[in-house]
């Protein structure tokens, strides 16, 4: 029993990733149905709220500090431990060594223990709740000066905050040990025959999203290791003169809370592609299956990923147009920040390409991937708004801001997990999906999150700040609210069918039809071994590669789909 | 370890050792650039400065760092021949001149703690001063200190065989990285602030 729970096989790992991520969204999901609950009914008494919270929501009413906090612990969650651990943690460890004909990570140990740092550091986060004065209320940018300055700047600023950023560190150290392993895994394990131009888009993807937080997450410890001295050590790195919090004057000088901005932005943007990265490659392999076409422009969309990855370390600038910067920097990170939407408009055009001309097989793999395709342009649109300073000088800290990240950032990686799901679970778990609850979760998910995100530009256009507890105070705002009730209505919808989605996975778990080794005829090396795999992938066959991973309906060949593994694989 | 079946361009570990040093650059990399970001926005920073015990004091600990590179280098050397007892002679050798370093350094430390100077303060009123000199040579130091221990590993295993040339390369590999990050510290925070 130990010696499952601690497993060095990557195919456990990948599973407990997976379910440490599942764990996490749920908190992390329930948490905004809280915030969108609130925000509609600021003056009901929610029992519910008074028996998790007894000192936050006495009587049932959420403070405001509160709402900061549960918003802060929801923005956490779902950056660090559901959009980077799951699409690369999770389906990244199971399927990347599969893909490429290794039968472990090239370190099996570092891995399991990145698995054990990454589940500390989740323990340490939720444990914020129950530190003296709660969880901090920052944000998870956590911006200084009033993250580096403990209890006076609010109840949660205190201890909860330090647990904060222990646990971004210890988060940090775990991403940094996985994405060691997974470059080396990439360049030293491949079989004979798997050349880079035969590699899956998803193995390119893992690999591109690693070598990005190799190179960030660095810059986010050193960032955390300052804040840390600013709030135990007396430096003042963050921290300017003549500071007042609560009317208490702060012997600081020197600092500046700006070049915490740089710094977590430098971190924080490529963030962003680490999270949407992995799904982009899953998305071209699921589209390509299930129209049964090639890829169209594998090198473009490698290209272009390499591209994406490269441009996201020099457009950090843009989440501070209103810092005060020089205009010359704005513009300049406005252009870069632009250039971005070239390679993500190849990457959409090649996904169009693809489908084109081919028998689309509707499963729900495919409609969830058909989804991504839809959000990620929707959210996109929108980030060429703000990209611009003069547009962004209006919206930011706006709703329009908070409608942007979430599609493309958000809903559009969610989509991708939901996809890699329906897609990976039966080689996973060795049984089939219910496609029928599957078809029905993904429209009601599919029009609720337009439902709640849409109307969200809306009132951000119509200059509703982000981060309000509630909204009566303020005349200009009442005419909102019934973008807010819809908002939440949708919101509570889209809740409520996730639970459709968990029965169906754990109902699948036990009673699901069995799986056989290629139910969707796919053509990468996961689809060549029985689901689930055996403990060393292939059985200590000698793996080889002959073919290129897309090679769908190649004119004169019987069959539409060609594997890739040649003879003598299992 | 996994069982590789394709080419390999060099051994998973000192790729991997170089991927961590890689990330741990950048973290030097940041500290360094938030060092110039504070300097240049604080008016009165102090310069030129003298150093508790000295210049020359800080010269001797950067030579004996330096001295145990030479050692690790030849370290690494006997292991490739076959020495195991003189690898692990040079590695102790190596440690020795670590722990020579840590205690210099930390003799300057409480030199500096003794003329007022704080991570939060310091006589020249400008308190970031102390603030970076502490913050990057004490993310130095605690490199240094972990290299020892783990060097310690290191040369007792390469001692009993545990070890292969290969290993005891790697860790070359960091102990010569700790050197070098000690090589922009140096100029940057010493020679770049001290009376002429």
């Amino acid at each position: 029993m130990l010696g499952r729970i601690f497993s060095t096989d990557h195919k456990v790992i990948g599973k407990q990733y997976y379910f440490l991520g599942l764990a996490s969204v749920l908190i992390g999901l329930a948490l905004s149905v809280f915030m969108r609950l609130h925000l509609i009914y600021p003056d009901q008494k929610v029992k519910l709220f008074e028996w998790l919270w007894p000192v936050g929501a006495a009587g049932g009413i959420m403070t405001p500090e509160l709402y900061l906090s549960i918003m802060t612990m929801h923005g956490t969650l779902m950056v660090f431990f559901v959009l980077t651990t799951v699409p690369q943690g999770g389906f990244g460890n199971y399927f990347l060594p599969i893909q490429i004909g290794a039968s472990d990570m090239a370190f099996p140990r570092l891995n399991a223990l990145s698995f054990w740092i990454t589940l500390t550091a989740l323990l340490v986060l939720l444990g914020a709740f129950f530190a003296p004065g709660g969880a901090p209320l920052g944000g998870w940018t956590a911006y200084p000066p009033l993250s580096a300055v403990g209890q006076i700047a609010g109840p949660g600023q205190g201890d909860g905050m330090d647990m904060w950023i222990l646990s971004v560190a210890l988060f940090s150290i775990a991403s940094l040990l996985t994405s060691i392993n997974f470059i080396a895994t990439v360049i030293e394990l491949r079989v004979p025959g798997m050349t880079l131009d035969r590699m899956p888009l998803t193995v390119w993807a893992w690999f591109t999203t690693a070598i990005i937080s190799l190179l960030a997450f660095a810059v986010l410890l050193a960032a955390g290791l300052l804040l840390l001295l600013d709030r135990w050590g007396g430096t003042s790195f963050f921290l300017p003169a003549g500071l007042v919090v609560s009317d208490r004057a702060l012997n600081h000088s020197g600092g500046s809370p700006l070049l915490w901005q740089h710094l977590f932005w430098f971190f924080g943007h490529p963030e962003v592609y680490i999270a949407i990265l992995p799904g982009m490659g899953l998305v071209s392999t699921i589209l390509s299956v299930n129209a049964r076409r090639p890829v169209f422009g594998y090198k473009a969309m490698v290209g272009a990923m390499l591209t994406i990855a490269f441009l996201g370390f020099a457009v950090w600038g843009h989440h501070m147009f209103i810092s005060g910067m020089s205009p010359y920097s704005a513009i300049a990170f406005s252009v870069l920040t632009l250039t971005v939407g070239v390679p993500s408009a190849i990457k959409t055009f090649n996904w169009l390409g693809t489908l084109w001309g081919g028998r689309l097989r509707l499963n729900v793999a495919m409609l969830f991937a058909l989804g991504f395709v839809s959000v990620f342009v929707a959210g996109g649109i929108t980030g060429v708004f703000l990209g611009q300073p003069a547009m962004d000088l209006y919206l930011h800290d706006t709703y329009f801001v908070v409608g942007h990240f979430h599609l493309i950032m958000g809903v559009a990686a969610v989509f991708a997990m939901f996809a890699g799901t329906y897609y990976w679970f039966p080689k996973m778990f060795g049984r089939m999906m219910n496609e029928t609850l599957g078809k029905i979760h993904f429209y009601i998910t599919f029009l609720g999150v337009y439902g709640i995100f849409v109307p969200m530009h809306v009132a951000g256009l119509a200059g509703n700040p982000r981060r309000y507890p509630d909204f009566k105070e303020f005349e200009f705002l009442s005419d909102l609210t019934w973008i807010h009730t819809f908002i939440s209505h949708s919101s509570f919808t889209v809740a409520a069918a996730q639970l459709l989605f968990l029965f169906n996975l754990f109902w699948s778990l036990w009673r699901g039809a069995r799986a056989s080794v290629n139910p969707w005829e796919a053509t990468t090396l996961e689809w060549s071994v029985p689901s689930p795999p055996p403990h060393d992938n292939f059985g200590g066959a000698a793996v080889t590669v002959v073919r290129g991973a897309y090679e769908f309906s190649v004119p004169g060949r019987e069959s539409d789909f060609a594997m890739q593994a040649g003879e003598g694989t299992p | 370890m996994s069982v590789a079946v394709g080419p390999r361009i060099t051994s998973p570990n000192k790729l991997g050792m170089w991927l961590f040093l890689v990330s741990d650059a950048l973290t030097f990399t940041t500290l360094i650039l938030c060092y110039a970001f504070v300097r240049i926005s604080s008016p009165a920073w102090p310069h030129p400065f003298e150093f508790a015990p000295g210049i020359l004091f800080a010269t001797l600990m950067t030579f004996v760092l330096l001295t145990s590179s030479l050692t690790m280098a030849a370290g690494v050397g006997a292991m490739r021949e076959g020495r195991r007892n003189g690898a692990a002679a040079w590695i102790a050798a190596t440690i020795a001149c670590g722990a020579l370093f840590i205690a210099l350094h930390l003799t300057e430390w409480r030199h500096l703690i003794a003329m007022g100077v704080t991570p939060s303060a310091n006589p020249w009123g400008v308190p970031l001063f102390g603030a970076v000199f502490f913050g990057l040579t004490g993310l130095h130091m605690a490199h240094v200190a972990s290299g020892i221990v783990y060097l310690a590993i290191l040369g007792a295993g390469a001692r009993s065989g545990r070890f292969s040339a290969g290993d005891v390369e790697v860790g070359g590999l960091y102990w010569h990285f700790v050197d070098l990050v000690w090589m922009f510290l140096f100029p940057l925070l010493y020679l770049t602030a001290v009376k002429p």
